[in-house]
């Protein structure tokens, strides 16, 4: 089944033509600027080069003046998702996003309108183990299961500090004001802790009670299998490595809690998410090969963001910690080219490493690099022209393209908008025509 | 000529070391004007003397600027800068007084100086902002109707006194909304009424706006008359200078039918308005701009309002709006991103808005809009050093803050957030 939908876009794919793009800046991100043009062909890039083949039949663009750079990646965004957090319990490890995946949701239009393709949607940060969250190429227009990638790796969001401890301590440690039926534990950054150590304790367990179950199967022995523990299952993954760990950190504390309980248990942190104190333990996180994905510039809307500083992902790349910028946000993940832009003025990243931080980093965080991330040979054919250089505070997106398709145009967009003002009008007239005189609304 | 050197060469001889200086190898964008490559600028006390003298007076201190642009300092027009500390922890905000009625309250003196937010605004090179004393939800407190007096402040001072430019630059208002689908921050959702039931609920508000407007009115010409026996009240007696067109009302008003309505409760109360937060005018638009009706405009990224809106609805309104003939400043509406303002104006001006609009927009429009285009706002000979020194565009991300100065004092570009960098960065490996 899972095959069969994968295969779909595919076969579309297939019968578009051959594109090139002609006399564009090409910001590859991993080999540098070229001049020149890009050959796409089954939604792959073919060629790219100051010079390239232009097959019969071909859709070529000229592209003069303008930029083009890989399709942006949002290593944390929570758009298309009907519902964010199961939080009810402080491990929702069963529960996944891809069940409410919204393939309707404007946001997602928005989001590749603003030069993005690819967008992590994770579960919220209620509970200190969240659910599964779902990578998705912004293929707007399809439905949900064409918007799942089958490159994604399986992925789990944990969540440390204010949120996941909200729920037991409501009223922020004022005796007598919570309602204690309606608590929830952890109520402490050190009941956070405790979560990880129980949960993973009984990973393990029941990791075992199967390797007992297939060695006594193995040996002939009549046995009954242990009951399945859908709670359990994904982090006995993440114990083995299949599933990857996102975890939204806020202050250096926990982050350097999270990774010594991590190296405790024995699994890797693949990410530190929107993280704002990582500049302050960078050298561990280099060190344990966790990977930091920060706001460009937010701060002080909590306690825990009051140290929160933009020079954050400069300090996190110049320390060896693989650095990008994420939105968290339906409105950030609009504008991440300028984002990363803020780094430059921020830490003195270069162009180079600013470009990284929204394209390649967060692809290779998300271990889909050998896809996408930038413009090489080989890769998805996923990217973005660009009006100016992507990094100006004045650019804009005016093509985007997924897997070789175009999603967005700037100028398809705005001729659209009297036919879709005309449908809207008849809409209202057909409303307005159905309800009674006394109810309209004047 | 030579008498206008002699009288500066003087006036240097007196210029305190402070706000005086000699900036050189500049090139100076004084917005009410176009580009001047390689020249230099004359402070002396705390003023522009000079755009162009061929060198510095005896005794004022010089600054190299080789390869340098000058430009006025940024103005943001709408902040909680000095009121709101951690946006969510209501204990460090003092936004949003309880009561429908509040024209007697003042930002000005709820300013903290000490605040973390003014050396990081500063540091994007903002001299300027103005701070309300409403706020909306998140912590920000109640939601009246008259929130108080908006004071209008440089980012220096150790007193919001130093800091102060004009403390009733405007009384804040929120004009009643007709919107059927409201947010409520107890239950963190969205609900929706009846399209009848919020007629209601606007109607009642705005006949209690009347019946307030109506008394403080009536008491004012009491007081003119010399009423015998009339009690002070306090909230009529700072209605006053609102009346006497002294100061304007900031109407908070976002879509075209409160906005419409907003100017019509202007014309009959005779009171001057500034319409904040405009996000959707329609057909409003013609009538702000045939009013001379001034607009700060909320941020030019955030979210269109609807999901069936085109995607750039928000970056595109600052240009329809010039089209149109209507003035605007930018304003942030909080403070997280109050640094920001310059790259705002810069998506209104890749969305259409002329360059020279958008960068008006945080300077000279703002100062005009504000009263104080006469003293700020743009590089001119005798207005106030509010000078902004950068290694390129200010509304460029990339480009770099190098000096700031308010009425010629050289600020500090430090802040919490260099402090911490320096500190961490430095962190031995």
């Amino acid at each position: 089944m899972k095959f069969s939908l994968l295969l779909l876009p595919c076969l579309l794919l297939a019968a578009d033509p051959p594109l090139v793009v002609q006399n564009a800046n090409i910001l590859t991100v991993t080999k540098g600027t070229i001049k020149g043009s890009i050959l796409v062909e089954n939604g792959k890039i073919k060629e790219v080069g100051e010079k390239v083949m232009v097959p019969p039949g071909a859709k070529v663009i000229d592209a003069s003046g303008q930029f083009i750079l890989p399709g942006i990646i949002d290593s944390h965004s929570h758009i298309a998702a009907d519902s964010i957090n199961e939080g009810s319990i402080s491990v929702s490890s069963m529960v996944r996003i891809e069940d409410v995946l919204n393939p309707e949701d404007v946001a997602i239009y928005r989001a590749i309108a603003g030069g993005t393709t690819i967008a992590n949607v994770l579960h919220g940060s209620a509970n200190a183990i969240g659910g599964q969250n779902s990578l998705i190429k912004l293929r707007w227009g399809k439905k949900a299961e064409e918007m799942f990638w089958d490159k994604a790796q399986p992925s789990i969001k944990f969540a440390l500090g204010e949120n996941p401890k909200r729920q037991g301590n409501p009223t922020g440690g004022r005796v007598g004001a919570a309602n204690v039926n309606t608590l929830r534990y952890p109520a402490t950054r050190m009941g956070i802790e405790d979560v990880y150590v129980e949960a993973f304790t009984k990973a393990k367990e029941y990791r075992q009670s199967w390797k007992d179950y297939e060695a006594k199967k193995a040996k002939g022995e009549a046995v009954i299998p242990p009951r399945r523990d859908l709670q359990l299952e994904p982090l006995v993954e993440v114990l083995e490595g299949k599933r990857l760990v996102h975890v939204h950190a806020y202050r250096a504390d926990e982050i350097l809690m999270m990774i010594r309980i991590a190296e405790q248990i024995g699994f890797k942190i693949t990410s530190f998410e929107h993280i704002l104190e990582g500049y302050k333990v960078a050298k561990e996180m280099a060190k344990h090969g966790s990977a930091g994905a920060g706001f460009s510039d937010w701060w002080a809307f909590k306690i825990e963001a009051y140290d929160a500083i933009p020079y954050n992902m400069a300090i996190m790349a110049r320390k060896g910690v693989l650095a990008s910028v994420n939105s968290d946000s339906a409105d950030t993940i609009r504008r991440l080219n300028t984002e990363a832009a803020k780094t430059m003025k921020y830490g003195g990243l270069t162009e180079e490493e600013a470009l990284k931080l929204v394209t390649i980093n967060p692809a290779i965080h998300l271990q889909v690099d050998k896809y996408v991330g930038s413009i090489e040979v080989g890769k998805d054919a996923d990217f973005v022209i660009w009006d100016k250089h992507p990094l100006s505070s004045f650019a804009r997106a005016q093509q985007v393209y997924i897997d070789g398709v175009k999603y967005f145009d700037r100028d398809d967009d705005a001729s659209a908008r009297v036919k879709i003002e005309a449908q809207k009008k008849a809409l209202e007239d057909k409303l307005r025509r159905q309800t009674p005189a006394t109810r309209r609304p004047q | 000529m030579r008498f206008l050197s002699i009288l500066l060469v003087s006036a240097a001889l007196f210029a305190s070391d402070k706000d005086s200086f000699f900036l050189k190898g500049v090139t100076v964008f004084p917005v009410s004007s176009p580009k001047i490559d390689n020249t230099t600028l004359l402070v002396v006390d705390g003023k522009i003397a000079d755009i162009g003298a061929k060198s510095a007076p005896k005794g004022v201190r010089v600054i190299d600027g080789k390869g340098l642009q000058v430009y006025p300092g940024i103005i943001n027009s709408a902040t909680n800068i000095g009121l709101s500390e951690i946006s969510s922890i209501r204990e460090t905000n003092d936004t949003g007084e309880l009561g429908d009625f509040n024209p007697q309250l003042r930002a000005i003196v709820a300013i903290n100086p000490e605040t973390e937010h003014i050396p990081v605004v500063r540091a994007n090179g903002i001299s300027t902002v103005l701070t309300l004393p409403g706020g909306g939800g998140f912590g920000g407190g109640g939601t009246g109707i008259i929130m108080g007096q908006a004071a209008l402040i440089h980012l220096d001072g150790y007193t919001y006194e130093e800091m102060e430019i004009n403390r009733t630059a405007a009384y804040q208002m929120r004009f009643p909304t007709m919107q059927s689908r409201t947010f409520d921050f107890d239950t963190f959702q969205f609900s929706r009424g009846s399209f009848a039931e919020s007629k209601r609920r606007f109607d009642t508000q705005m006949q209690e706006i009347k019946r307030f407007f109506s008394e403080a009115r009536t008491y004012m010409q009491a007081k003119t008359a010399k009423t015998p026996g009339l009690k002070t009240n306090v909230r009529f007696d700072a209605m006053i200078p609102l009346f006497e067109g002294k100061a304007p009302l900031m109407i908070t008003a976002s879509k075209e039918r409160e906005i419409l309505a907003a100017i019509k409760f202007a014309e009959e109360e005779k009171v001057k308005i500034i319409l904040a937060d405009v996000r959707e005018p329609g057909k409003a638009t013609e009538e702000i701009a045939k009013k001379k009706i001034p607009c700060i405009l909320g941020p030019v990224t955030q979210l269109p309002p609807e999901a069936d809106m085109s995607y750039d609805f928000n970056y595109s309104l600052p240009s329809q709006l010039h089209k149109a003939g209507v003035k605007f400043a930018f304003g942030s509406f909080q403070n997280q991103f109050a640094r920001n303002i310059a790259f705002e104006a810069a998506s209104a001006s890749s969305y259409g808005l002329p360059y020279d609009e958008a960068l008006k927009a945080i300077t000279l429009s703002a100062a005009e809009i504000w009263g104080i285009g006469d003293k700020y706002g743009s590089i001119e000979k005798g207005k106030y050093a509010d000078i902004l020194v950068t290694n390129g565009d200010p509304l460029e991300v990339k480009t770099d803050i190098k000096m700031l100065f308010i009425q010629g004092r050289q600020q500090s570009l430090e802040s919490k957030h260099t402090r911490l960098y320096d500190k961490y960065r430095q962190r031995p490996n």
